[in-house]
């Protein structure tokens, strides 16, 4: 919110944001703002936007925020979902809105399951967590799955600016923010958020474990701006993905000796998205 | 079909379909977020090639799914501006989840319904499923019989649904009136914009000065609160109706009100029905009254309020009564049956009434078939049972 100076309108997908900050009579937003489903913050904000176009035309509509009528000025609107509301049930509402090519930042913040509703498994859960709904067991693993790839999906609707971000960076954060804002047409952020309720770790590592998340690889920074790949963090040494998988109860199972091979698939994938994603930022 | 005392008006060959977009061409809607269905397609084609020519502002989102198109609205609507869509059938049964939200937000969001049956099987025709299906979700609704009151009806809806912040369908039977050309009256521009005038939300998402939340939580201490409030805005919707219908009246010299009493008056039989069969009914009527049979005809309107006492106090005098419904609630009676029962025993009234389905999935009913119906009432014929005229 920091990040632009022009009033801002959120819309809000139903998820633990929504239901711990709107609690009737009582609303934590100082700014208009509207949760309206599951599925469909993306076609809410559609509205909204074609709404502006309409008041602009009109005139009712000031282009600046100073303006003394109720209309206050043209404002950036901005959609946060987790991911459940983004990967999976609200992936069409998103493709259709970035399609049409409507003015506005999505942001996506991930912490790899139904984490409001109790810790079930989502699109975006990674492989060899331990859910509710896809367990670990005497014959599971847990996941089974690799999450989907949300960058890649978002990035083939050619918009203008997406980025990878974590909120144990907040700098970096702030700055693709901003950027995103700035941005004529769809935007995107995909952010990591740790969750103590299912990843299962004490509140005091909070950051630790988002920082672990980019030290391994795990979860890079990087900004696909006009098609072009900019990585925002190297490491040198990257850590291994252990060092983030042992500090957290969902991947305890998989250091059991029979789970081991998972581990190394994991690592394996890190690997091998990391080298895709230098090759495609044309770095070495 | 009664005619204007005014002269402002022209005649014209419409489809219920171009009606309906001659309405939102002279209302120009700030935004319409919409989907191809059929046989909804004739209203939004119409209105974009109307767009696309510059005759109005409105913006239109092609969104990727019903489900969108009604969550845009809502958006567009929280947005403090006139918005609207236009849906049929799957795509009425896709939005379900959106009808209720936008009722729960007090958004007046306007839509046309152009009718259709509900698969399985897939069945692009005309019926009344669709939107029985959504008459729990908040939604005002009203029946048009053909296109001339698909436009009429769209004035009535809209300035209803803004003053009492209540979501307004105004439905049409698919094919048979979307489709079906006919002579109808148009207003002229100036006195329709005057008639409905601007629209001044209450809240809006641009009132950056006094920002409004949008969708709260609302917990066991108050939900239950919120779900009164709706059902006091449809008894106020009830009251708020008549006054329009009577505005409508003095602009344009119509008369419309909750139903239409056809011939009701001297008859000791009387059919209720609602959509466009009703014409092929006041045949029917006509025919019968000709024979010196006493029998008449009522036509619903205004479904959501339902009118029950009105509707009971036009009814009580007759001896006998059959409804019509084009929709079917399995497991249980006809929702417009079930609705004119309730009205009568909540008079006090004892009438028999039986119930008749027809005209599924754009099958046809013909005259003699309400014919015999009325035939079935004078002689006594009644019976729990539900009839199927196929």
């Amino acid at each position: 919110m920091g990040a632009t100076k022009d009033p801002v309108i959120v819309s809000n997908a139903t998820g633990c944001l929504e239901v711990t900050t709107t609690i009737y009579p009582y609303t934590a937003w100082k700014i208009p703002y509207i949760h309206s489903a599951f599925e469909n913050a993306a076609a809410t904000i559609s509205g909204v936007e074609a709404a502006q176009k309409a008041l602009l035309k009109k005139a009712k509509l000031k282009k600046s925020a100073k303006g003394g009528s109720a209309f206050g000025g043209k404002a950036k609107l901005v959609v946060f979902g987790g991911d459940g509301g983004t990967y999976d049930i609200g992936l069409q509402s998103l493709s259709g809105a970035l399609e049409r090519g409507h003015e506005f930042l999505y942001v996506c913040y991930d912490n790899g399951g139904y984490m409001n509703t109790g810790g079930q498994r989502s699109g975006g859960t990674p492989l060899g967590a331990n859910t509710e709904t896809e367990p670990a067991g005497l014959d599971s693993f847990g996941k089974s799955r690799n999450r989907k790839d949300l960058m890649e999906i978002v990035k083939s609707h050619g918009i203008k600016y997406l980025a990878q971000a974590n909120v144990a960076y907040p700098n970096d954060l702030a700055m693709k923010a901003k950027k995103a804002l700035e941005t004529k047409g769809p935007s995107f952020l995909l952010v990591l958020q740790p969750c103590t309720n299912l990843w299962k770790f004490p509140t005091s590592r909070y950051v630790r474990l988002g920082r672990l998340a980019t030290e391994t690889n795990f979860w890079p920074l990087y900004e696909i701006e006009k098609g072009n790949y900019v990585i925002n963090y190297v490491n040198k040494n990257p850590k291994k993905v252990e060092e983030f998988l042992k500090e957290q109860g969902r991947f305890k199972h998989l250091f059991e000796e029979k789970n081991k091979k998972v581990i190394k698939e994991i690592q394996k994938s890190v690997n091998g998205n990391w080298k895709k994603l230098v090759e495609m930022s044309g770095s070495k | 079909m009664i005619y204007m005392t005014n002269k402002i008006y022209k005649v014209k060959a419409m489809t219920g379909g171009t009606a309906a977009a001659e309405f939102l061409r002279q209302a120009e809607p700030d935004v319409m977020a919409v989907y191809p269905i059929t046989p909804q397609t004739p209203i939004v084609e119409t209105f974009a090639k109307m767009k696309a020519n510059g005759k109005v502002l409105t913006e239109i989102i092609q969104v990727e799914s019903e489900h969108s198109a009604m969550s845009a609205a809502i958006g567009a609507s929280a947005g403090g501006v006139r918005s609207v869509t236009a849906t049929s059938s799957q795509g009425l049964a896709l939005m379900h989840e959106m009808l209720y939200i936008a009722s729960g937000l007090r958004l007046p969001v306007f839509m046309y319904v152009s009718a259709r049956a509900l698969s399985a099987p897939i069945n692009i025709h005309g019926e009344h499923g669709d939107v029985m299906g959504s008459r729990d979700a908040g939604w005002i609704q009203i029946f048009s019989e053909n296109a001339q009151e698909v436009y009429d009806n769209s004035f009535i809806a809209m300035k209803l649904s803004e003053r009492v912040k209540i979501p307004a369908m105004v439905i049409m039977d698919g094919f048979h009136t979307s489709h079906t050309v006919e002579r109808m009256n148009v207003q002229d521009d100036k006195t329709t914009k005057k008639f409905l005038g601007d629209y001044k939300p209450e809240k809006s998402l641009f009132d950056f000065k006094d920002p409004t939340s949008f969708g709260f939580l609302a917990l066991q201490n108050s939900y239950f609160d919120f779900k009164i409030e709706q059902a006091e805005a449809f008894k106020e919707a009830l009251a708020e109706y008549k006054k329009i219908t009577s505005e409508f009246k003095i602009t344009f010299g119509k008369s419309y009100d909750y139903f239409e009493k056809y011939k009701l008056e001297g008859a000791e039989y009387a059919i209720v029905i609602a959509g466009s069969a009703s014409g092929t009914a006041k045949e029917a009527v006509d025919k019968l009254r000709s024979q010196g049979k006493k029998v008449g005809l009522l036509k619903i309107k205004l479904f959501r309020p339902f009118p029950y006492d009105n509707l009971a106090q036009a009814l009580k005098s007759m001896k006998g009564i059959a409804v019509l419904d084009r929709a079917i609630s399995l497991g249980a009676y006809p929702p417009i049956y079930s609705d004119v029962v309730n009205a009568l025993r909540s008079a006090d009234c004892g009438l028999p009434v039986s119930s008749y389905i027809y005209g599924l999935g754009g099958s046809d009913i013909l005259q003699d078939e309400i014919e015999n119906v009325f035939e079935d009432l004078i002689k006594w014929k009644f019976s729990k049972e539900i009839k199927y005229l196929k």
